[in-house]
């Protein structure tokens, strides 16, 4: 008898479902993926229940692609037992990988989220004041949601993650390489991004046209000008995370005229994505006069939620200041 | 730690050409200030990485203060003008994770300006030590903070 395939496990916690769509994105190559392993639990496409999760032997799955933060006791639930149950874990996605959009909830808590969302947002009919509670009573039974915490977590600050596929969603082809990385032995020493550890500059066409010396002038967003198709973004005055960013997913933002928004995340070398770009930022701009800087500094929209839009939770500072929040 | 009893923990990065050399001749001169800043010594106020200061607050600095020469006299021409760049940008991110604006500041103090370091120590003490600790510590990993 040959041996049994690998098996597989796809799980999503705090996402938007795009990490799911990029495993169908894979085209007729899941085709090979599935001839190759055995899916053994994914909700969102096939019909297994935590109970069959449950039974399996430890460690008996290969790898487990986990894709979103943690932000509910739920998700922190599923991740240990999945943890339990696979090998290997792979942080599928900029939100299991660093947090990602559903990170810059950390600019709020739950109390600041249930206020705005149940109460007072113009599109809430709530008369009745109702928030989701952890154990509702029903005719005698007790009904139980799970807890909503105040703090996203990048899925390693739950558990421990043996690599990353970082993207939003991932380039199909650091998908590819993942798996057949996997499937053949070939990888890479434990905790390591799966993918180019070079700038997304480096890869990017219209680095060509980058002048020697950037220097801005007015900092726009795209709305406000028509975009060039071939410049230089930082060049044309927008912001564009690229220096400050992973290269490796395919330039797909660049090629449709919008500049990178950082969602791979910082190469090894960085800690803090944010804090990096804002480094870049301000050497760039074209001044030296106080006033101007500060006039060219208060023409950032939101420049927190612009440099951590992917990063928050797994920044040096992660979540704003719980006192301050209000 | 409460308030009565608190001491502000100040980290301040200073530039080996004009800073670091005035907070020296503030100490051989024997000037008494604040014994409340840890200096680490950079070569240029210019130097000072953004996650420098990020990552003092997150390990437990009430206060962060960056110290170069002053604009036009950076031994290496404009890395002042950098650091201002960066320290007023930085500001306002700070503000927006709920960290106030007192808390990192920006001086310029000349290789001869020993009595100025001491102001600025015993003034950004006074400031730090009033506005209470930071207490980033519950900001971790956990889900109530």
């Amino acid at each position: 008898m040959s041996d049994p395939k690998p098996k597989i496990a796809f799980y999503w916690c705090s996402s938007c479902g795009g990490c799911e769509e990029s495993i169908v994105d894979l085209g007729e190559d899941i085709l090979k993926v599935v001839a190759a392993v055995d899916i053994v639990y994914w909700p969102v496409a096939l019909d297994f229940k935590k109970k069959d999760l449950e039974a399996m032997p430890d460690g008996s799955i290969a790898v487990a692609f986990i894709n979103g933060g943690i932000r509910m006791s739920e998700q922190e639930e599923m991740a240990h037992l999945l943890r339990r149950k696979a090998h290997l874990v792979v942080a599928h996605g900029a939100c299991a990988h660093l947090g990602g959009i559903p990170g810059l909830a950390n600019f709020w808590n739950k109390e600041t989220i249930f206020r705005t969302v149940y109460h007072t947002t113009v599109s809430t009919a709530n008369p009745g004041g109702v928030e989701p509670q952890q154990e509702t009573v029903l005719d005698g039974m007790t009904l139980t949601l799970p807890e909503f915490w105040d703090t996203v977590c990048p899925l390693d600050a739950i558990i421990d993650v043996d690599y990353y596929l970082p993207g939003c969603a991932p380039h199909r082809d650091l998908i590819m390489n993942a798996v057949t990385a996997i499937l053949e032995g070939k990888l890479p020493p434990k905790g390591s991004v799966l993918a180019p550890n070079t700038s997304c500059c480096d890869e990017c066409d219209r680095n060509k046209t980058k002048p020697e010396k950037l220097a801005i002038k007015e900092i726009k967003r795209p709305y406000e000008m028509i975009l060039d198709p071939e410049k230089c973004f930082l060049a044309q005055g927008l912001i564009c995370m690229g220096p400050a960013t992973r290269g490796g997913c395919g330039e797909r933002c660049i090629e449709g005229n919008m500049p990178c928004r950082g969602c791979m995340g910082p190469t090894d070398q960085v800690y803090d994505q944010g804090a990096k770009f804002l480094s870049a930022l301000a050497s760039i701009l074209d001044t030296n006069d106080e006033k101007e800087i500060d006039r060219l500094v208060d023409s950032i929209d939101d420049p927190a939620g612009t440099f951590y839009r992917f990063s928050l939770p797994s920044s040096l500072l992660r979540r704003k200041k719980m006192e301050a929040v209000r | 730690m409460n308030q009565e009893n608190f001491e502000p923990r100040l980290v301040g990065f200073l530039c080996n050409w004009c800073s670091y050399t005035g907070a020296d001749l503030a100490g051989t001169a024997r000037m008494t200030y604040a014994p409340n800043l840890r200096i680490i010594r950079v070569m240029c106020s210019g130097r000072v990485d953004p996650q420098f200061v990020l990552k003092a607050f997150r390990e437990g600095a009430d206060g962060v203060l960056i110290s170069g020469c002053h604009l036009g006299d950076c031994h290496y021409q404009e890395g002042n003008y950098k650091a201002l760049r960066r320290h007023r940008l930085l500001t306002r991110i700070l503000e927006q994770f709920g960290i106030e604006k007192e808390r990192f500041r920006l001086e310029w103090v000349s290789a001869s300006e020993g009595a100025k370091f001491q102001q600025v120590c015993n003034e950004f003490t006074e400031h730090i030590r009033k506005l209470g600790p930071l207490n980033l510590g519950g900001n971790g990993g956990g889900r109530h903070v």
